[in-house]
Order: C-alpha cells, then sequence, then structure tokens
C-alpha cells in the first residue's frame, strides 16, 4: 500500500547530459588540440588539472561498469581478455577495460580512443598493473602513486610525505612527458573541487538518514559515478551541490525514493552491474538499500561530528587552512584522499565492520546484503569477516555471490531466492500487483 | 482443519496433508519435467491417501525451487523457511537445521519459535549437495545406498582437493587408478561435501540441537562424515527429505490458526 509521495528527480536529465559529454570529451579531445589520460577511479585526477583545462581522462572502474552494462559488448570484451591468456578471476572491470582496449571499440561507439599517458594511484593489486599494461600495450608513459600508508588514523607526517613526495615527482613527469608548463593554481583549483565535491557527496549521502529515503541505492549508482570521473572537475562538484539542494528539497517535502518504503537495507561492494532490476525487485517487498559504504564511502569523505553522528568531512576552505602553493595544495589532496572511508579496510576489516555499522545504527537499517563479489578483490576483501561482526552485532544480513562485471557469474534467479528468503526473515510479503 | 505443503524440489515432489496437526498423507513423486502436472498427480495421490477431496483443505502452501508454478497454493515460502518450521516440528529444541538435498545445501540457525535468526546456502557449485554424491557414485560404478555404506567400512583419512564436481570426479579417476579402495574413496568424498558443508554452517554458527534434514541425510556415509567434521552429536530426521513439505503444511496450519 503506497504510503510516500513520489517522483522523478529533476536533475536526472542533466546527469546523463554531464556524463555523455564526459566520454565524449575524452574521445574528441585532440580535435580540440587536448590530451587524454586514463587512470583509476581513485586516482588524483587534480594532479593532471594543472596542465591545462584541455585534459581529460577515462576512469576505469566506471568506464568498464558501463560496459558490463552493455552485456553484448561485456562478453566480448571479457572473452578478448581471456583469449589473451588472462584468467578468468581478475578484477572484472580490469578485464572489460583491457578487452575493449583489445578489441579497439569504445563503448559509446568508434574506436578505443588511445590514451596519451596513464596516470594513477594504487592500493589493490590490480591498480597498478591494470594500467601499466595498458602503458605496455599502448606505448604510452605511465606514473603510479604508492599510497599504501594508511589506514588514516595512524597516518603520521612521515607517511604523508611519502605520498607528497611522489605527487611532487608526479608533476615533474606529467611536463617532461608532455611538454607542458604545470599552472599551480589550475592545481589549487582542483584541489579546491575535489574536497568540495567529495564532502558534498557525503552530505548528500547524509540525507538519506531520513524516513522516507529521498534516494534509493539504485539511483545513487547514477549519480556518485561523478566523484569517480572526475573529483577535481569543477562542473561535477557544482552539479553535486545543485543534487545536494534537489534532494534537501525532498526531504522537505517528504518525497520518498519508493512509495512503500517499510524495510530499510543496505548493501556492500559493487552491484551486479548488469543485473541493477534485483534491487527492484526488493521494492516489491517495500524494501530499499538507501546506500552502503561503497556509495557513501568511495567518494564521500566524511568525518565525526560534535553529536557523534557522521557527516561531511568540513573542507579546507571551510576551515579556512590557506591552499596557496604547490606544496600546500598536494599535501591537503594527500590527506583528503587518504581519509576515504573505503580506503580503510584495505589494512582492516574491522574498520569497515565499524564504519558498516555505523550506518546500519544511524541511518535506520533493517538489515544489511552483501554482494560476494567475484570480480573485485579490493572491495571483497576481509567482507566475509564483515559479515560476521555484522551478524554478531545481531544486525540481519544475507549474502549473495556474483561478479560486477562479468555476468558469467551471476546467476539471478538464485538471487532472487535469495533476497526471498532474507524478506520472509524479516517478516515481509511481497505484493503480488 | 486440514492443511498441506507441497515440497517442489528439482528431483522430487513432496506432498504433506495436515489434519489438526496430525499427518494424515505423505507423497513423493518424481518432478520429471513437466512439474506442475507431477504436482497435480501428486496432490491427487496425497487426497486419496487422506480419504479427502482436494477442496476439503483449507489451507495449501508451496515450497521449493518450484513453488511460483505450484498448482493451489495460497500461499509460498521459501526452503529456508520450510525447512526451519519443519525442523522444529520435528524436534523442537532444534537450533541449527541443516538442509542438504539434490541440488542445494543449507544450514539455518533458529529460535525456538522456529523463526530464522541466519543462513547460508552453498552457492552456484554442486559440491555441497546430493547431485555431486551422485556423480561421484556413478564415478564408482555404484548404487547410491552401497556408495554410502561402503565409505563406513573406510579409517583412512584422503584428503580430495577439488572443490568442484568436475575436477572431483577426475580425481577420483586418478584415485582409482592409484588402486585405492573403492571404499576410501567413498570415504573421501563424503568427507569432502561434509567439510563444505560445515564450512558454510560455521558461517552462521551451529548451535546445538542440530537437525540434519533433505534427501542427503538418508546417505549413512554422509551423516557419518558430518558428526566426524562437526565433532558434535547431531540428530537426523526420519524420512529427513520431507522436512520442508512438513514445514509448509505447518505454515498452512499457522496462518489458517491465525484467521
Ligand atoms: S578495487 Fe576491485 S575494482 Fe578496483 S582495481 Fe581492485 S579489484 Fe578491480
Amino acid at each position: 500500500m503506497p504510503k510516500y509521495q513520489t517522483e522523478p528527480l529533476k536533475c536526472w536529465k542533466k546527469a546523463k547530459e554531464l556524463r555523455d559529454k564526459y566520454y565524449l570529451d575524452y574521445a574528441t579531445a585532440h580535435e580540440r588540440g587536448g590530451l587524454r589520460w586514463t587512470g583509476g577511479a581513485w586516482a588524483f585526477d587534480a594532479i593532471p588539472a594543472g596542465l591545462g583545462d584541455d585534459v581529460y581522462p577515462i576512469t576505469g572502474e566506471p568506464y568498464a561498469a558501463g560496459i558490463a552494462f552493455n552485456k553484448p559488448f561485456s562478453l566480448r570484451c571479457l572473452e578478448e581478455a581471456e583469449s589473451k591468456g588472462w584468467a578468468r578471476d581478475l578484477c572484472a572491470y580490469m578485464r572489460n577495460y583491457w578487452g575493449s582496449m583489445y578489441l579497439d571499440e569504445y563503448n559509446t561507439g568508434g574506436k578505443y580512443p588511445k590514451p596519451d599517458f596513464a596516470f594513477q594511484d594504487h592500493i589493490c593489486c590490480s591498480h597498478a598493473k591494470w594500467y601499466q599494461h595498458v602503458a605496455e600495450y599502448k606505448n604510452i608513459p605511465y606514473f603510479c602513486i604508492d599510497i599504501s600508508v594508511g589506514p588514516y588514523k595512524d597516518l603520521n607526517e612521515d607517511r604523508l610525505m611519502f605520498v607528497v613526495n611522489q605527487m611532487h615527482e608526479s608533476i615533474e613527469f606529467l611536463e617532461k612527458t608532455t611538454g607542458r608548463t604545470y599552472d599551480d593554481e589550475k592545481l589549487i583549483e582542483a584541489v579546491k573541487n575535489d574536497c568540495r565535491l567529495t564532502s558534498v557527496w557525503a552530505e548528500i549521502c547524509a540525507l538519506n538518514r531520513n524516513i522516507p529515503a529521498p534516494l534509493d541505492e539504485k539511483t545513487m549508482y547514477s549519480l556518485y559515478v561523478f566523484g569517480t570521473l572526475q573529483k577535481a572537475k569543477k562542473e561535477f562538484a557544482d552539479f553535486y551541490e545543485e543534487l545536494r539542494d534537489e534532494v534537501q528539497d525532498r526531504v522537505d517535502r517528504g518525497i520518498a525514493a519508493i512509495a512503500n518504503e517499510r524495510c530499510r537495507l543496505m548493501s556492500d561492494t559493487q552491484p551486479p552491474w548488469g543485473f541493477l532490476k534485483v534491487f527492484r525487485y526488493l521494492e516489491g517487498y517495500g524494501a530499499l538499500s538507501v546506500g552502503s559504504l561503497y556509495s557513501f564511502g568511495l567518494i564521500g569523505i566524511w568525518e565525526d561530528k560534535p553529536d557523534g553522528t557522521w557527516g561531511p568531512r568540513t573542507t579546507p576552505m571551510d576551515k579556512g587552512i590557506p591552499i596557496d602553493t604547490r606544496d600546500q595544495a598536494l599535501r591537503i589532496l594527500a590527506d583528503w584522499n587518504l581519509s576515504k572511508p573505503e580506503f580503510q579496510h584495505f589494512y582492516d576489516a574491522g574498520l569497515k565492520t565499524k564504519m558498516m555499522l555505523r550506518i546500519v545504527k544511524e541511518w535506520k537499517l533493517d538489515g544489511v546484503m552483501l554482494h560476494m563479489n567475484r570480480g573485485c578483490e579490493g572491495l571483497s576483501c576481509g567482507i566475509s569477516e564483515n559479515r560476521l561482526g555484522i551478524a554478531e552485532a545481531g544486525v540481519p544480513v544475507m549474502t549473495f555471490e556474483g561478479n560486477m562485471g562479468d555476468e558469467r557469474e551471476f546467476d539471478e534467479i538464485k538471487t532472487r531466492d535469495r533476497m526471498d528468503t532474507f524478506m520472509e526473515t524479516l517478516g515481509l510479503e511481497r505484493s503480488e500487483s | 482443519m486440514i492443511t498441506a505443503g507441497m515440497d517442489l524440489g528439482s528431483k522430487f515432489i513432496k506432498i504433506v496433508i495436515l489434519k489438526d496437526g496430525e499427518i494424515i498423507a505423505r507423497v513423493k513423486m518424481l518432478s520429471g519435467f513437466e512439474q506442475e502436472v507431477t504436482a497435480n498427480d501428486a496432490m491427487k495421490e496425497a487426497c486419496e491417501q487422506a480419504g479427502i477431496e482436494s477442496d476439503a483443505i483449507d489451507r495449501i502452501v508451496a515450497t521449493g525451487v518450484g513453488r511460483s508454478i505450484a498448482p493451489f497454493a495460497h500461499n509460498k515460502l521459501t526452503e529456508v523457511g520450510a525447512a526451519a518450521r519443519g525442523a522444529i516440528a520435528r524436534l523442537p529444541e532444534t537450533r541449527t537445521v541443516i538442509d542438504v538435498g539434490a541440488e542445494e545445501g543449507r544450514a539455518i540457525l533458529i529460535t525456538p519459535e522456529g523463526k530464522v535468526r541466519d543462513f547460508a546456502i552453498n552457492e552456484k557449485c554442486a559440491a555441497g549437495s546430493g547431485t555431486f554424491t551422485e556423480t561421484m557414485a556413478r564415478a564408482l560404478e555404484l548404487e547410491l545406498a552401497e556408495f554410502g555404506q561402503l565409505s563406513l567400512k573406510s579409517d583412512k583419512v584422503i584428503p580430495m582437493n577439488a572443490q568442484c564436481a568436475v575436477f572431483a570426479e577426475s580425481e577420483v579417476v586418478s584415485l582409482l587408478h592409484a588402486k585405492t579402495p573403492k571404499h576410501d574413496i567413498a570415504r573421501a568424498v563424503h568427507d569432502a561435501i561434509a567439510s563444505r558443508i560445515v564450512s558454510m554452517a560455521r558461517r552462521v554458527s551451529v548451535e546445538k540441537e542440530v537437525l540434519l534434514v533433505g534427501g542427503m541425510a538418508y546417505n549413512v556415509g554422509f551423516v557419518a562424515s558430518m558428526k566426524r567434521t562437526l565433532e558434535m552429536e547431531i540428530h537426523v530426521a526420519d524420512e529427513p527429505d520431507y522436512v520442508p513439505a512438513e514445514g509448509a503444511a505447518w505454515t498452512a496450519y499457522d496462518k489458517a490458526s491465525a484467521i
């Protein structure tokens, strides 16, 4: 029985336009005398921004997630990667991306646009190797920053400088590789955008504490993506402010993501991108996922607020911390990104469990659905420990196996069956409408 | 009050009819390709056995992999919910149900009321199921019952490393070529399945009393391996594959009584 009013997001169209433009800008950069680079969603994209406004990235994870959504192309990409001898249990994003590169096909049409250089950082094993291979295959220069200095709670000056010094070196690399003169003003602007975008995203996620939730996670997936495409881009940071205002307005007017909300869940790790409809299936029970550590904390940067809740980290600009020099900008960029929640569990699964339980409590959730994701060794690392920690805390939890980017490893029927069982244990019945 | 539970499993369809909480009929038929037709036939036979007309049944609950196509069912229940309710009806002290059928293995933690507290199900893999055992018995050219019995003769521990039915079969063939006695291989297979099921069960934790249900509980070799691996006593349900159908019938009873 519908209880809440719903309406589509007004900024949906703009989100789609921005995303389409991002991929087009990358593909056509050379036509405008610009540069193209590739790297991961975790890369410090604010740094190449100092090369000029005509430098366009393509980040591998969202690009590969887009391929996974395009099932026939994804299958060809995966098979192409396998035909080159890569094992099927490697990162599914990496295999989709490589497949597109080998096939010389771009997901949105045309040829795979060769990047001018690769720029990456690495925390999971695949991060570094992914673009090393791209660089070797495409014969392009490559720079990778080692960020293995976590967790953030143990960060000290030496650890921070380990990253900052590499960032300084990376700027020398970029100048040498591109022949361009580096512009520190553009770097400073980009760092400010990065802080602004990631803090505002956390603010948007925090609004989902409200009952009814103004956003469901399936929708959030289409929106959080900007933080994975280019965190330091002004247009994207501006868009998130617009989105935040719209979500706040939904909260003020009691607009819900789903009309029959009666069960609030969180998920974990990337979803099986080719099967987002399983989230719609849950709606038949009045259940929705209001987010996850993944959708909140891969992009959002958070801090403890004085009232004990988790909220958007106060930006250096709001704190009045000066960002006037290259060194100041790089120090802030490093410190800010190393505090990313999703980064912490690479060091200690217990930290992730704590954050997940915090979300359960503060977002008033009824249960947790964990995707045992065979496609991502990085985010799946420790997930069984997380499951145990959540169950021991008395929170209902279910798991389902799958793969975020390889549909051959996802069983939709069995997953639905698993969801039926979980809903049944929560005392929910499916409306047959 | 008359209620019925139907379990539309991948291999068998089972029907149980209760009259005022007493079982008055129990029928099992091979599912075949046309489950709906078999379900109708099974229901007809169950009604004959019970000496009732089908419209005398107040409520029918369906469970099992084919529950969505169940004819006549008023409600559907997942396999986990059915096994839990059936287990509590059989042995009220049950807190952990281990249900191993043809296709899947499940471990379910339950409350004293038969509500599910936590559950785990083996994933896209036959290695923790009855199908796996059948494949291995075939590789040894043994009947299933014989395969279970034979394994009791072994006191050797031979680890089987393969996690998947295809590789395990080739491991069995290698053991045969190495002239390993069949009873030792049979035990190795049962130990391997038990180890997978127990590790899954430990994910949700194993609390006493433990009731083993599902078709695999007929296999004495598997039961022995389970006891060894769990290092505790377990209860084995009589006619263990009827427990989910009974659970469905009891759920129908609960629902009908609540009206
Ligand atoms: S974290 Fe996961 S998705 Fe990212 S590179 Fe590592 S394995 Fe791939």
